[in-house]
């Protein structure tokens, strides 16, 4: 096969292009270009996207003695993933990058263009298993990415190829080492890629501006505190709320209300719902007749709860949860699982929350 | 392997291997005054008088310094640093937006760092400096401290009229610097005769090694030194002679102008039947720079081993690694450090569109180049260019 790896220049996808070349496949690197400004994401902390980044993944390339390439991909990136990023904080609602990009940039650009140049696959560092075109859960399940993949389509996963959901990270550094890669002992990304000194509000106050608004006491419906911009909070958060509310009782982020800029809090009982509402769902396989019963993440490394799945009247869904969760923001994606325990949890398919209640 | 990447780089020369083997086999400083120095600093003179007369130049007008790049640079900023110490009004900048980044990146840095200014001069849709145009920008001159306009250009290929050019900066008693990289070994260079104050050029675009290059200054001319230290290479370019290197850049130039007549003729027929054969196949294929039959001087107007073509709709980058699948090895032109290619400024500034600039590639053939090689792009260039097209721009 003639397949593309896709290389950030971190250690995951540096193994996930060696163990495609050890299968015998035709494999050419690529390093996507992802940021407008180079300049300065390279004086940053450490984005996918840096300069340095890129030379790491060259050499990792031609270590492996593949071709390699950096794909200008930066309007795409910019329009699809950090505009939109943008647009949905500053509509009261938490996006989630990666899913994004995964959706619209590395299996949708990528591969268009990957298929188009005569390449029959993508393969990525993503710590989840890939079979029969089934989607499951890396046996590391610490590193499991399968949240940020589960927005993708049959067609998709079918020209997709996940090399490491089979072992653990640690697994992948030893390979790396044993290969004499330099980024071997590279830290992991923990931040967004486009904001690398992981100033998320910083970078959403730059692009937005100041908006100051009220903070709402759900219970009484009196302001209780001004914030400089709805999009500094999230759903469910906590923390930083800078309010206080006459008792001990901690406070959360029950609701974001963009135009008129109303932040409502209110207490651990008030956050927790039972009921979440979504958009239209995708389908990482045949679509499921519902109702039917699973198991549904609804963020990244959040955890996997019972629920029941049925339609609602507008092409959404309708999820009933076993457990009530607090911080079900609207925005993130709900991922439902079939639970297996042994061969991993099966990705059934994505819906981004509308609301909960 | 189909090797049409010579403007980048060409194989090193038999000869050169040989003559460089030789030398890294000794030891002695050229700078040092016993019986090794002095056998090294023999070898070292005895190349700078092969190339000076190899190219028209007297052997003190011959700097060897660390290559292209460098020489570019001591080129601008030395003559600017020192023309304008010589008198404060000089900072103009004269230059050919179609330079080399060694050029270009150099007046950018004076403007940004050292008070220079720069007027770009305008140049016709081949790329080409004309004589009027540069007259124009000089006005009376007095504020000017140094003109550059390459002799050939390394993307297009296009040769300007440097001599012509020459005089219009000497009638107002500015100098002109010329990138001849691209230019020595293809077409005639003959620095005495062209009138120019600085030249450059380097060794491995010829058939020498890499890190080699030499900046011809006119014995009157002053310039500033970029590197200081032991005071080799009259006192503008310190630093220990590379003997080795020196004696094979010099076998090189000497080798490549040699040969040059037949060569370029061998080139020039090879390249056409490349670019009449790609016209063929792909129709709407635009040759980029002066036409193959272009005259200028009395010369050849375009660089015989030069075929640089865009193909609507297909992404330079595309091609490019399409062809390197199938063993065929060219260039899209400038890329920045990252690799991440950027339409050619050499193409904008001819008034290419972005699209244009960013579908084309570069081949461009050496002594090394054959008819098989030729047969090879005419093999796959028909559907690796409709491939490249099904990918399209990139973009929506």
């Amino acid at each position: 096969m003639r397949v593309l790896a896709a290389m950030s220049g971190g250690v995951d996808s540096a193994v996930a292009a060696a163990l495609a070349v050890d299968a015998g496949h035709d494999v050419t690197g690529v390093h996507l270009a992802l940021s407008q400004d180079r300049q300065t994401l390279r004086s940053g902390a450490r984005g996918c996207c840096s300069v340095e980044d890129s030379h790491d993944a060259r050499r990792v390339a031609d270590e492996l003695g593949i071709p390699f390439y950096v794909w200008d991909m930066a309007d795409r990136f910019t329009e699809d993933v950090v505009d939109d990023f943008v647009a949905e904080y500053a509509a009261g609602r938490t996006p989630n990058p990666c899913l994004r990009c995964n959706e619209k940039i590395k299996f949708s650009a990528v591969l268009d263009r990957a298929r188009a140049l005569g390449f029959d696959a993508v393969v990525t560092g993503h710590h989840a298993r890939l079979a029969d075109g089934q989607l499951r859960r890396s046996v590391d399940a610490a590193k499991d990415q399968s949240y940020v993949l589960g927005v993708l389509t049959p067609a998709q996963l079918a020209a997709a190829a996940f090399p490491l959901g089979g072992m653990t990270k640690d697994r992948v550094r030893e390979i790396a080492a044993e290969r004499g890669f330099a980024v071997a002992a590279k830290p992991d990304s923990h931040d967004i890629c486009f904001i690398p000194d992981g100033d998320t509000r910083g970078f959403l106050s730059r692009k937005l501006g100041s908006r100051p608004g009220p903070v709402v006491d759900a219970a009484t419906g009196t302001t209780v505190g001004e914030h400089d911009g709805t999009y500094g909070f999230t759903v469910g958060q906590r923390r930083g709320l800078g309010v206080s509310a006459g008792d001990s009782r901690p406070r959360y982020v029950l609701g974001i209300e963009p135009v008129s800029r109303t932040v409502t809090i209110g207490t651990a009982d008030q956050a927790s719902v039972d009921e979440v509402r979504t958009g239209v769902p995708t389908w990482t396989g045949t679509a499921p007749s519902l109702p039917f019963r699973c198991e549904v993440q609804l963020r990244a490394h959040g955890t996997p709860v019972a629920c029941e799945v049925s339609a609602d009247d507008g092409g959404g869904l309708v999820i009933e949860l076993a457990q009530p969760q607090r911080g079900v923001a609207p925005g993130q994606s709900a991922v439902l699982y079939e639970p297996d325990p042994v061969r991993g949890d099966l990705v059934l398919g994505q819906a981004a929350v509308a609301g909960a209640r | 392997m189909t090797y049409l990447d010579h403007a980048a780089t060409t194989p090193v020369l038999p000869e050169v291997l040989a003559a460089m083997s030789e030398q890294l086999g000794r030891v002695g400083n050229a700078s040092s005054l016993h019986a090794s120095g002095r056998a090294a600093r023999r070898v070292a003179e005895q190349s700078r008088e092969r190339l000076a007369e190899a190219l028209g130049a007297r052997p003190s007008e011959v700097l060897f310094t660390g290559g292209g790049t460098e020489s570019d640079n001591l080129a601008v900023k030395g003559l600017f640093w020192a023309r304008r110490a010589a008198d404060a009004q000089r900072r103009r900048l004269v230059v050919s937006p179609a330079e080399h980044h060694a050029v270009l990146d150099s007046v950018e840095w004076l403007v940004k760092h050292d008070g220079a200014e720069v007027t770009w001069l305008p140049v016709d849709p081949a790329g080409r400096v004309h004589p009027e145009a540069l007259a124009d920008a000089l006005g009376d001159g007095r504020d000017v401290a140094v003109a550059s306009a390459m002799w050939a250009n390394n993307e297009i290929g296009t040769v300007s009229d440097v001599a012509a050019l020459a005089a219009v900066a000497h009638a107002v008693d500015v100098p002109l610097h010329t990138d001849a990289v691209q230019a020595v070994g293809q077409v005639p260079v003959d620095f005495a005769a062209s009138g120019v104050d600085a030249l450059t050029m380097a060794g491995h675009k010829l058939g020498g090694p890499m890190g080699a290059g030499v900046l011809l200054l006119r014995r009157e001319a002053e310039c500033t030194p970029l590197l200081h230290g032991g005071g080799q290479e009259r006192d503008v370019r310190s630093g220990t002679l590379d003997v080795a290197a020196i004696v094979g850049l010099a076998t090189a130039a000497v080798s490549a102008v040699a040969s040059r007549d037949d060569r370029a003729a061998r080139l020039a027929a090879l390249r056409d039947r490349l670019v009449a054969g790609i016209v063929a196949q792909v129709p709407d294929a635009q040759l980029n720079g002066a036409p193959l039959d272009d005259v200028v001087a009395g010369g050849p107007g375009r660089l015989p081993g030069n075929a640089h073509l865009s193909f609507p709709g297909a992404e330079g980058d595309a091609l490019l690694m399409l062809l390197d699948a199938k063993g065929i090895e060219c260039s899209t032109g400038s890329a920045c450090s990252a690799g991440v290619a950027r339409p050619s400024h050499v193409l904008l500034a001819v008034g290419a569109d972005a699209d244009r600039a960013r579908s084309s590639l570069r081949f461009s053939l050496g002594h090394t180049s054959t008819d098989a090689d030729v047969d090879a792009v005419l093999e796959v260039i028909a559907p690796v260019v409709e491939r490249a097209r099904n990918a399209g721009m990139g973009r929506r």
